[in-house]
This record gives structure tokens, C-alpha cells and sequence, in this order.
């Protein structure tokens, strides 16, 4: 079994309002050492799967299939064994 | 008469108000289809309606773009046949790759839901408007948390060449008549056959004298002659 954590996040360039928003709100907070904040989100899941090259192959398929728009987001994929449960 | 097909997802809302609305004008009853359905008969006209689909989980529109329905739609595309999407809808194709671009979260972080002015960008491009005026404003509501449209610089320039971008916000000099930042004021594309169309607004709110306004009964029955 693997562990699969997938990082999506804006690709450079494009707008996140949101990123902005919370820059805004740290600095409101007086963390004015945080700058080009930029948000995104977290997917992992276990896979049924032990071959790291086989599965990587497959959830990049997930990736631009339906996990990830490529038209503004990027990806990044993780993979490590899981630890089996005793 | 226009044959109208409308495709409800789990959470689409307006199927009924644009089924009402195209009732009206074409004095018959639009097919209705669910999502999940792998069959559909011919039609001219496949409105997907604006809403929620599937909570707008993941993306909006990612998931109902990849429903059992969406390869029938597809198909019907593939025969040079006319598609509507509105809000929802028009997410929906963009993530189906039907449309170019994509609907980004509103700039100003907030859910809009007003009239805006829209112009009309009528050419031989997007056939899917009929014999709508050119010079012809439009007041029609958005309601929406991602309208901000975006395209990368190639596509941006692919569209505009080929003069796809068949709907903008009127800079009316009002600060915010842009409602959501959408590049270039894009409010609706339509595919590279003119066929296709997508847009933010929803022209079934503009439909009867009683919405205060018919500029959405005006493009809805363009585009429906259109198609027929």
C-alpha cells in the first residue's frame, strides 16, 4: 500500500485573490515578514499499489483527468510506502 | 421549433427557470435529461442550466463534466449542434474542454448576485447568437462565487482573434461594472465553431415582463432561432 498526498496550487501568474486576502490580514496582524502568499489545496489518499513508478504514473492520469485544472494549477505528486497496521 | 434539451446535475437550481423560459418562447416543453443518463435523443439546443452541481466540490463544474451525460453532450458538439451553458453551465464546458479558459474565484472574494450591462459581440464567429443586434445593451443578472474568467495569454489571443468572446461587461464608468474581474471583461465564449456558448449571466432571469426586464428573453430566443 502507498500513500498518496498531492499538492495542487496556482501556477505563477495567475491571480489568487485569496492569497492576497490573508497577506493582508497577517500584515493586519503585524506578520509584515510574510509576502507572496499564494494558496492551493491538499489531496491524499491510500493507494492499493507497491510499484512508486507505476503509481505515480497513474495519478498524474487522476492529476489531469479530474484532480487539477492545467489551465491554472499545478501539481506536485508524493508518494511513500504507507506502514502497515499491526 | 427549436428542439431544447436542459441536463439537471445533483445540485443544478435553475433547470426549471430556463425550462419555464424556454417553454415561453418555443410553446413546447424541453427535454429534461439527469446526469446520469447515457442516451440522448437529437436535439438543436442543449442548455445546461445554472446551479450547484455536486456542491461545486473539488471545482465548479469539475465533477458534472465528467458525469455519464457529458459524453452524449460531447457527441452532440462533435455534430455541430448548439450548446448553452449558463453560470454552472458555462463552468461546466470550460472544464469538459469544450470552452477555452477557465471560471476562477471572483477577484473581490464575494459572492455577486446583481444586474450588469452587457455588450454583444455578434460575428460570423458565434452563430449560436442569431440575429441579435450588435448595438444592443443587455441588463441581465450574474449570481456568482466563480466568474472570473481567465485564459492564459495564448488562448486569450486565439480568442479574441478568431473573435470568440461573444459577451463582455459594458464599462458603463461605474467602478464596479466588471462584477467578478474577469480578464478583458469576458462575460461569455462561445466554442471555435460558434456554436457553443457559455456565459455568466442568466438570461432566464430576464425573462418576463414581472423580472423587470426581457433583454434574457431577447438572447434566449436569438439563440433558439438559431439553433432551429
Amino acid at each position: 500500500m502507498l500513500r498518496v498526498t498531492i499538492t495542487i496550487s496556482l501556477k505563477e501568474g495567475v491571480l489568487d485573490p485569496e492569497g492576497q486576502a490573508i497577506a493582508h490580514s497577517l500584515g493586519n496582524l503585524g506578520y509584515h515578514e510574510a509576502s507572496d502568499i499564494r494558496t492551493g489545496r491538499i489531496i491524499s489518499f491510500t493507494m492499493d499499489e507497491s510499484n512508486h513508478a507505476r503509481a505515480n504514473q497513474k495519478v498524474a492520469k487522476m492529476c489531469e483527468t479530474l484532480l487539477v485544472n492545467t489551465v491554472i494549477e499545478n501539481y506536485d505528486i508524493a508518494i511513500e510506502d504507507q506502514a502497515e497496521d499491526k | 421549433m427549436t428542439n431544447v434539451a436542459v441536463i439537471s446535475f445533483p445540485g443544478s437550481n435553475c433547470d426549471r427557470d430556463i425550462i419555464t423560459a424556454v417553454n415561453h418562447i418555443t410553446g413546447t416543453q424541453p427535454t429534461q435529461y439527469w446526469h446520469k443518463e447515457t442516451s440522448m435523443e437529437k436535439h438543436d439546443l442543449v442548455i445546461l442550466p445554472g446551479g450547484f452541481s455536486f456542491g461545486d466540490y473539488l471545482r465548479c463544474g469539475a465533477i458534472a463534466a465528467r458525469s455519464p451525460i457529458m459524453d452524449e453532450v460531447m457527441e452532440h458538439v462533435w455534430r455541430g449542434g448548439f450548446v448553452l451553458g449558463i453560470c454552472n453551465g458555462f463552468q461546466i464546458l470550460t472544464e469538459a474542454g469544450i470552452l477555452p479558459g477557465t471560471l476562477m474565484r471572483n477577484k473581490q472574494l464575494q459572492f455577486v448576485c446583481r444586474d450588469v450591462t452587457l455588450s454583444l459581440h455578434h460575428t460570423q464567429s458565434n452563430a449560436i447568437l442569431g440575429q441579435c443586434d450588435d448595438n444592443r445593451q443587455l441588463v441581465i443578472p450574474v449570481a456568482h462565487n466563480e466568474g472570473n474568467y481567465f485564459a492564459d495569454p495564448d488562448t486569450l489571443k486565439k480568442i479574441t482573434d478568431k473573435e470568440q468572446i461573444a459577451l463582455t461587461y459594458t464599462n458603463t464608468g461605474a467602478a464596479n461594472y466588471n462584477p467578478n474581474g474577469a480578464i478583458n471583461d469576458i462575460a461569455g465564449v462561445t466554442s471555435d465553431n460558434g456554436r457553443v456558448l457559455g456565459m455568466m449571466p442568466h438570461p432566464e432571469r430576464k425573462a418576463e415582463a414581472i423580472h423587470g426586464g426581457l433583454d434574457g428573453h431577447y438572447l434566449l430566443t436569438s439563440i433558439i432561432e438559431a439553433a432551429s
